[in-house]
């Protein structure tokens, strides 16, 4: 088990290296970075940035230079706003970020589940048809086409949620629901799928054939097993939901990391962009990696055969 | 004349798939008494299953359909209940036991807990009650050391003492009526054997009555009481131990009779396999369903489908060759070789 | 349960003479072996969402093929009407630049499925050939290959494609590079799984017994069973794309205008949301019927494919 964790951690160091070495060199390609010899910055940025990254030293020495630096999380200084550390900007907007990705989260699971235990116990009735279409719509419609839709009927149209903004718990509630409803629906088609392959198995059959009554054999059976494929999902949950940040944060105005990122993106605002990238990689492969071993921990037959993964 | 515990009338069911609606079980009637064993027998696809999983109606309707008949327990039908109605007879009256062991357990829940469930569901006890006869179960099966073993999980028994552990689910709330679907089929040939006598010896002490489906007719010999030669969705023979073995009239049977490995066989008879394959029950013959593989097959069998005729009391058989115009064809000579043999083997054994 | 003897007038005496076994009618009887695609088919067939998607995307492929063709107007020109509602000579309304909403949806149509397929093809090349010398070689060099895999898996897929997108310039070949980059890991995964359960089944041992040459097995046996599953994963990728593509125009990273993609309309349809709603609902719903057509046709297929269904 250990040295699963010892190995996964490798790889995630390897990948980050791979990540900041790319970055750099990416985006010493990129027109108008700060490491090009042509540069069009207002003077006192220039100096910053000649004096941080020694833009006239050779590249490998740049290079170095922001290895340490990234090792060390200095990630400089925002290229368009004066006097902005990048380090600044992730602290004045991650937390707002954090909490409306956890709601999200909690969302996405909630509903997810739920829809999907009501589609598999109603199998083939109505509210199986009606259920997984509601999911089905979830995973069609993209996370920023269904904010667009939210804004214009729930808040325009019926007013019952502020349009955009963040100041309080209901400003929270439309975003949260626009990133969540989409992972809600490829989770309840897991959870709906995953309960009626569980009731076709033959310990489902043996408990009936015990005279166990169909809520019984429900959550003391079929439930347990049937949530597990969830927990693999939280992974790509949580970079959903960081991804999905990014345009939702745009849409409602909200002051998330999401939204400094997207605006450094489109004023190439490099130090920022390089910054927060390292960032988000850092948390999702975290993220990935903590997901793996809850997962361990709750199926007891991993447990119990030592932790061998396939 | 005893009163019978069970009583399966014309019974009939179909299957709806995309390539057909197949007619799985096409007719069947038996009845079973009280503490007695009937041995379902019959290839892959014969219906066998389907049947034993009718009677306690844990078909999933759909695919499966109830087309016709009636399962009558205790001279009530079950067909008609509700499955909340069913709840209370399932694990309580009528039990079962399945194939395969491992399968059939709850891989992450705790043994004894599944031996408890049945008792605390059917039975007014405590759980401390409820735990106490849970282990004594676990010991009437013959699993040493039940206390210890009452909190492990299935994985941690091997493939026998897992099928005890099923049996000791099966009897917990004292059924009448214990349905074992291939119990034997998936563990090794001597364990086999032991899992064979405690059935037989259970059955002793608690008067189940048991429906044994099986393919291995020598299993039948060890442990029924009577049988029934199911093939494509029939009864195709039906009689005591002693009729089917020593006086079997349907083609059907003397095949699967010619085809039974026997081990204390010294000439060089050749081990008969029945040609061919079972038909599709999408579409099932008009005649009789065995005649394309029949070698004595008459002319009548590709048309019409034969009644039960009456052999005796307790034997009967679907087959024209019981007609009075049929030729008089004689059981084959290996397997009338084979029947004596038994018969000296029973006689020095007892 | 006894069937008296039956004492029927119309039975004689000659059909009971014995015939015999037909044995060619058994196996004529046993059911017929439909062959291996023709059985998933029927399958398919029965799931009727799956249908329907094939029946959206065909509709849709119709009107994208022919409605730039046959219009009067063309997705760029710029008609003097500014943010008109839907009416008799604008289906779906016009713009904020006067140009016809209607064809520039389907304009649109062309350039979001090329670009969904053709990341998606990209990922099946590279991804089919990774995953099958991987497996087929195994030992070492599938080591070092999927150990490669896993290590761009963890690159979490967003960045990589916004970061690339971010230095290359927008624009069509961008997008396509940008999306299909690390796309391929998912297929060579899977493809390199299914050529490794196909080589050590029972049949294709068989088949090396009886002196079969490799590119035979690759051929005959591993091609055609792996072929399932390449279906179903390149189905799912190419709205997995579309969704991409959508996003990444959103973010202001889409192909560059005049030329529009249904995520670039989108995009600037959220910009006059309140004025001209239909400048987003239109290019939005039908990304979203494109996703769930290919969502539909993918679980259709999978379903179909899978051999626990088969009776």
């Amino acid at each position: 088990m250990l040295k699963y964790i010892i190995k996964r951690i490798i790889h995630i160091l390897i990948a980050l290296f791979i990540i900041i070495t790319a970055t750099f060199f990416l985006m010493k390609a990129a027109p108008g970075n700060p490491f090009a010899s042509e540069r069009n910055f207002p003077p006192e940025i220039e100096a910053n940035l000649k004096a941080k990254y020694g833009l006239d030293n050779p590249w490998y020495i740049q290079y170095k230079d922001y290895l340490f630096n990234t090792l060390t999380f200095d990630f400089g200084e925002s290229m368009k706003y004066k006097n902005r550390s990048t380090n600044d900007i992730i602290a004045d907007g991650f937390p707002v970020s954090l909490s409306l990705g956890l709601e999200a989260m909690f969302l996405a699971v909630g509903i997810g589940v739920l829809l999907g235990i009501i589609a598999a116990l109603y199998h083939n009735k109505f509210i199986d048809y009606f259920a997984t279409t509601i999911a089905v719509l979830g995973i069609s419609i993209p996370s920023f086409v269904m904010a667009g839709l939210m804004q214009y009927f729930i808040s325009l149209k019926l007013g019952l949620f502020p349009v955009a903004g963040w100041n309080g718990f209901k400003y929270s509630v439309l975003p949260a629901l626009a990133i969540a409803l989409t992972h809600a629906g490829y989770i309840a088609k897991l959870v709906r799928s995953s309960m009626l392959e569980e009731n076709n198995s033959e310990y489902v059959k043996l408990a009936r054939a015990k005279g166990l009554g169909k809520w019984t054999i429900t959550f003391k059976h079929t439930l347990r097993n049937a949530l597990m494929p969830v927990i693999t999902y939280l992974g790509p949950l949580t970079a959903g939901v960081v991804t999905g940040s990014f345009v939702i944060e745009q849409i409602f105005a909200i002051p998330g990391l999401g939204r400094h990122f997207v605006q450094s993106i489109t004023n190439r605002d490099y130090t920022v962009i390089m910054g927060t990238t390292v960032f988000y990689a850092i948390i999702l492969m975290f993220a990935v990696l903590l997901v793996d071993i809850l997962y361990t921990f709750i199926d007891p037959r991993i447990k119990l055969k030592g932790g061998a993964k396939k | 004349m005893k009163k019978p515990l069970l009583e399966v009338k014309n019974l009939k069911i179909n299957f709806k798939t995309y390539a057909g609606l197949v007619q799985a079980v096409r007719g069947v009637d038996f009845t079973l008494y009280e503490g007695e064993t009937l041995a379902i027998v019959g290839e892959s696809g014969s219906g066998k299953s389907v049947t034993s999983n009718a009677i306690m109606k844990l078909i999933p309707q759909p695919p499966g359909i109830y087309a016709d008949g009636h399962i009558l327990f205790e001279g009530k039908d079950l067909i008609p209940l509700s499955d909340k109605e069913m709840s209370k007879i399932r694990g309580n009256e009528i039990a079962m036991i399945f194939q395969d062991p491992m399968t059939a357990l709850n891989p992450t829940i705790r043994v004894g807990k599944q031996i408890m469930e049945v008792i605390l569901k059917h039975k007014k006890v405590s759980k401390h009650e409820a735990q106490e006869r849970a282990i004594e179960l676990l010991r009437q099966v013959g699993i040493p050391m039940p206390e210890k073993r009452f909190n492990q999980f299935p994985h941690e028994f091997s493939g026998g003492m897992r099928q005890r552990v099923v049996i000791a689910i099966a009897l917990a709330a004292d059924p009448k009526l214990l349905i074992a679907d291939e119990p034997t089929t998936a563990l090794d040939v001597t364990i086999q054997a032991q899992i064979l006598e405690l059935l037989k010896e259970l059955q002793k002490k608690r008067k189940t009555s048991i429906i044994f489906i099986t393919h291995d007719l020598g299993v039948v010999a060890n442990v029924a009481d009577r049988v029934a030669v199911m093939y494509a969705g029939q009864i195709v023979e039906y009689g005591t131990v002693n009729d089917i073995f020593y006086n079997p009239k349907h083609p059907y049977t003397w095949g699967l009779l010619g085809s039974m490995p026997d081990l204390n066989n010294k000439s060089d008879e050749k081990l008969y396999a029945i040609p061919g394959s079972p038909p599709d029950l999408t579409n099932p013959p008009i005649g009789d369903a065995f005649a394309p593989r029949n070698k004595y097959a008459l002319a009548i069998d590709f048309e019409k489908e034969p009644p039960m005729f009456k052999v005796s009391d307790t034997h009967y058989a679907k087959t024209w060759l019981l007609h009075e115009y049929a030729p008089k064809i004689d059981v084959p000579e290996p397997i009338v070789r084979r029947m004596e043999r038994y018969k000296k083997e029973a006689e020095l054994g007892e | 349960m006894t069937k008296q003897h039956e004492t029927t007038n119309n039975l004689t005496p000659e059909m009971f003479t014995v015939v015999g076994p037909r044995l060619e009618e058994s196996d004529k009887m046993t059911k017929k072996s439909v062959s291996f695609w023709k059985e998933v088919f029927l399958r398919f067939k029965q799931n009727k969402l799956a249908v329907s998607g094939v029946i959206i995307l065909f509709i849709i492929a119709l009107f994208a093929a022919l409605v730039p063709e046959l219009s009067q107007y063309s997705y760029r020109d710029q008609l003097g009407i500014y943010n008109q509602a839907p009416s008799k000579d604008h289906w779906f309304g016009t713009d904020d630049l006067g140009r016809d909403v209607f064809v520039r949806v389907w304009y649109g149509a062309r350039i979001s499925l090329f670009i969904g397929i053709t990341a998606a093809i990209i990922d099946l090349i590279i991804g089919v050939l990774w995953g099958s010398i991987s497996g087929l070689i195994g030992g070492r060099v599938d080591d070092i290959m999927m150990r490669f895999v896993d290590i761009l898996s963890a690159i979490p897929y967003l960045l990589v494609v916004i970061i690339l997108l971010v230095v290359m310039e927008q624009g069509l070949l961008p997008m396509i590079i940008a999306l299909s980059i690390t796309g391929w890991v998912n297929m060579a995964r899977i493809v390199r799984g299914e050529v490794l359960s196909i080589k050590n089944r029972e049949f294709v041992l068989a088949s090396r017994t009886l002196g079969a040459s490799t590119s035979h097995l690759i051929k005959r046996h591993i091609i055609p069973n792996a072929l399932g599953a390449i279906l179903v994963t390149m189905t799912l990728t190419i709205p997995t794309a579309i969704f991409t593509e959508s996003f990444l125009s959103f973010l202001g990273l889409g192909v560059t205008q005049p030329v529009a993609s249904w995520g670039t309309m989108a995009s600037e349809g959220m910009g006059g949301l309140r004025v001209a709603p239909w400048r987003l609902f239109f290019p939005a719903f039908f990304i979203s019927l494109t996703i769930f057509a290919f969502n539909a046709i993918g679980d259709g297929l999978r379903d179909a494919l899978d051999p626990k269904l088969r009776k």
